[in-house]
């Protein structure tokens, strides 16, 4: 008992440093790539090439000077922030970062908990996610954040339901809601079993949660709530100091969670080709498999930040039409789809 | 103490509530200083309001003040995206009211100058479209071009954002063999740059979406607020200074004038893009078809006679001082001119009663006008077209205030 306790504690521990390092490295990791699309060096004044950049940056995050505007709620322009952090870094508890460990005959999974509702968890949480933008935007008692935030909502509010919509398609062919389980289910993609990654099998579906997974995390073409050009700052406008790099945080946070989620769902997760074929140990089998995913979840963060420097952002109604009016019937069209091959 | 009930101005007992939202004056999308109350329903905007003279800065009366050649720093500041065209049209307005001959080389390259500083203009103005579209990564690209551009500037004037560029009569040198190699690298490398940022954007859908239909004005309407320049041909009216009338050997060139439709944000980001390939276009032709002679007028009155000739002859000394303390005879009379600047037709119109500076100078400032119409091309639209629109009739703050 008290072993799996302290297994838990670290591999607790392990994800939530991981995921504050990724996200910490994908504020790097977005200037570099902004600064190669864009022809020009990017951060490289701390430590080599930049690489101390991320702790410049959180330095200087937290000595800037906290202001808390007189006219905001106190308590809510707090917990804005907060609610934001909070729910980004849960998210990370169900998704199998990795197969199974054996160590001296005892077996350590290398996932937090193995919900059966796992994807229900994770689309709970993330839409909690949307309070932390509205409470700060509200709480802000300015019109840029108040426009930001209802932005905000009302855009994670229509996406989540295209997402949702997306998932039941997929959820109806692995018939498990348990991330493990639909991993599992993907296993050797190529080689003795030929279980395929699910996106061969729903590839209209990827695409729906790839938009939807944009969306979620505000990222351009979506970066209606925070964009510059228009509302300055958006729901952020008022924030300084580290509750700025909080909310800025988040994101990074939920962009890695995002592209974990899409490589779990639709690209195997820590599967990889050939993984039973090559007489490996189970424990090497599984190192792969971690790095795999990590490699996964790397070129899905460098994707979302390939299209963020490339393409333009979408209009407030343009960005409801394609919600409502695009993704969702696609949605239910690919569940109808779905259904009549489950019956054949 | 008692607080005494003040009415809220904004209030209306009956009629929809409707927040109001101030667009500036310090705002990241208006690129410069302007300010604009916005009544909104929601996102949409119902009706606003601009302030303009934020920063007005009296160049008109300045100018009443100063001997003619020290007016050329002063149209630097009016649309400083592209202050050659500026310089050299107020060069060609005092040399029409003192009727001189300007010969064929100095013409020549002063359009090769002002169709640079056109290119700058334009390129500025269409980046910025696409990073208030959100497209960053264009305007990066752009700008390094724009780069070059005021490398040739220098190579010039010495000068770079405010050039100050030329003298009245022609140039204060002529163009070292570095400025045209310069020139030449900048003709072969902005195409390539400019190809690729209009394939980043001429067919992206979501650039389409944004711009097309957005910010319009019918013909009529932008004739009526004396619309001119890229904005009034986008929407229709192919009205070119440079061809009707021509100024500095423009008559001698080749070019196309691009006329768009609706007079859309879409139709003047691609009228803008159309005029920077034919103003390279005319670059190109200038530098072919460069007659040799003198850099300058023969002006004595107003053109400084070189350093050697200071130091050693009486004659040209004399002008030196006369020149410099602005103590040159100038004719009477009245002047107007224009050259199609960056924005529109910059009008000069000048009265001189023969005094060391002008009697009455007005500058006709393109952007001014343009301002006039923006309330009501916003009017019914959203908060990100008002932006977009305001982007893409490249209101600069320095023209409109002057």
């Amino acid at each position: 008992m008290i072993s799996f306790l302290i297994y838990k504690a670290i591999l607790v521990g392990v994800v939530f440093g991981i995921t504050l390092f990724i996200a910490a490295y994908s504020t790097y990791a977005e200037r570099k790539v902004a600064a190669f699309l864009q022809d020009r060096i990017g951060p490289d004044r701390a430590g080599p090439f930049g690489i101390l950049q991320p702790l410049a940056d959180g330095l200087k995050f937290i000595m800037k000077e906290e202001i808390i505007p007189n006219v905001s709620n106190k308590i809510l322009f707090v917990l804005g922030p907060s609610i934001a952090m909070l729910t980004a870094l849960m998210a990370g508890v169900v998704i199998p970062w990795g197969s199974t460990l054996v160590i001296n005959g005892e077996t350590y999974s290398l996932q937090i908990v193995d919900l059966n509702i796992g994807i229900l968890y994770v689309f709970a949480v993330v839409s909690i996610g949307v309070y932390g933008i509205m409470i700060g935007g509200w709480a802000s008692n300015n019109k840029f954040s108040l426009l930001g935030a209802i932005r905000a909502s009302a855009q994670m509010i229509s996406y989540e339901i295209a997402m949702g919509l997306s998932i039941i398609a997929l959820i109806m062919m692995t018939g498990t809601l348990s991330l493990r389980e639909i991993t599992e289910l993907q296993t050797g993609a190529v080689g003795s079993s030929w279980n395929f990654w699910n996106v061969v099998y729903q590839p209209v579906g990827f695409l729906i949660f790839l938009v939807c997974a944009f969306a979620e995390c505000n990222r351009t073409p979506f970066d209606l709530p925070e964009c510059e050009t228009e509302l300055v700052g958006g729901y952020h406008t008022e924030y300084s100091s580290m509750k700025l790099g909080f909310y800025l945080f988040a994101e990074y946070i939920n962009m890695f969670i995002s592209s974990a989620v899409i490589s779990t769902l639709y690209f195997g997760g820590y599967n990889f080709p050939f993984m039973n074929d090559l007489g490996m140990d189970q424990n090497i089998i599984t190192i792969i498999g971690t790095i795999g995913l990590f490699i996964k979840i790397g070129f899905f963060i460098f994707f979302f930040m390939w299209i963020r420097w490339t393409i333009p952002r979408f209009r407030y109604d343009q960005l409801m039409n394609l919600g409502w009016k695009i993704l969702i019937p696609l949605a239910i069209i690919n569940i109808f789809i779905t259904g009549l091959f489950g019956i054949l | 103490m008692e607080l005494k009930e003040t009415p809220d101005q904004f209030y209306q007992p009956e009629e929809k509530q409707y927040s109001y939202l101030n667009l500036g004056p310090t705002h990241p999308a208006t690129h410069g200083i302007f300010q604009n109350v916005l009544k909104m329903d929601g996102e949409m905007i119902v009706e606003s309001t601009p302030t303009i003279g934020y920063i007005h800065r009296a160049f008109e009366k300045l100018a009443e003040r100063r001997p003619f050649y020290q007016i050329t720093p002063i149209t630097d500041r009016l649309n400083y995206c592209s202050a050659p065209i500026n310089n050299i049209g107020w060069h060609m307005t005092v040399e029409k009211l003192l009727g001189v001959e300007i010969p064929k080389r100095v013409q020549y390259l002063r359009v090769i100058i002002m169709e640079l500083a056109r290119i700058t203009d334009h390129l500025i103005c269409n980046a910025v479209i696409g990073v208030d579209t959100g497209a960053l990564t264009g305007f990066v690209y752009m700008f390094q071009q724009r780069e070059l551009v005021y490398e040739i500037y220098e190579e010039i004037c010495g000068a770079r954002l405010t050039s100050n560029i030329g003298r009245i009569g022609g140039f204060e040198r002529d163009f070292s063999p570095k400025a045209w190699d310069k020139i030449n690298r900048f003709l072969k490398e902005f195409p390539l740059v400019l190809k690729e940022f209009e394939n980043l954007l001429k067919r992206n859908r979501i650039f389409i979406d944004r711009t097309v239909g957005v910010g319009g004005i019918t013909a009529e309407r932008a004739l009526n607020y004396s619309f001119s320049g890229p904005n009034l041909r986008a929407a229709g009216v192919d009205y070119d200074v440079r061809v009707a009338l021509p100024y500095s050997s423009y008559q001698d060139f080749d070019f196309i004038i691009p006329v768009g439709s609706n007079g859309d944000v879409y139709d003047r980001f691609m009228v803008r893009q159309e005029e920077m390939w034919q103003s390279l276009n005319i670059i190109r032709q200038a530098i072919d078809k460069l007659p040799d002679g003198p850099f300058h007028a023969d002006i004595p009155d107003f053109y400084l006679p070189p350093k050697e000739e200071v130091y050693n002859n009486m004659e040209a000394l004399i002008y030196h001082f006369k020149i410099v303390m602005g103590e040159t005879d100038v004719p009477k009379g009245e002047v107007y001119h224009s050259v199609e600047g960056g924005n529109g037709e910059l009008g000069f119109y000048l009265i001189s009663d023969g005094g060391r500076t002008p009697f009455r100078l007005h500058f006709r400032r393109p952007c001014f006008i343009f301002y006039q119409a923006y309330p009501e091309m916003i009017k019914g639209s959203m908060l990100s077209d008002a932006i977009l629109t305001m982007s893409s009739m490249n209101v600069i703050a320095g023209e409109l205030d002057a």
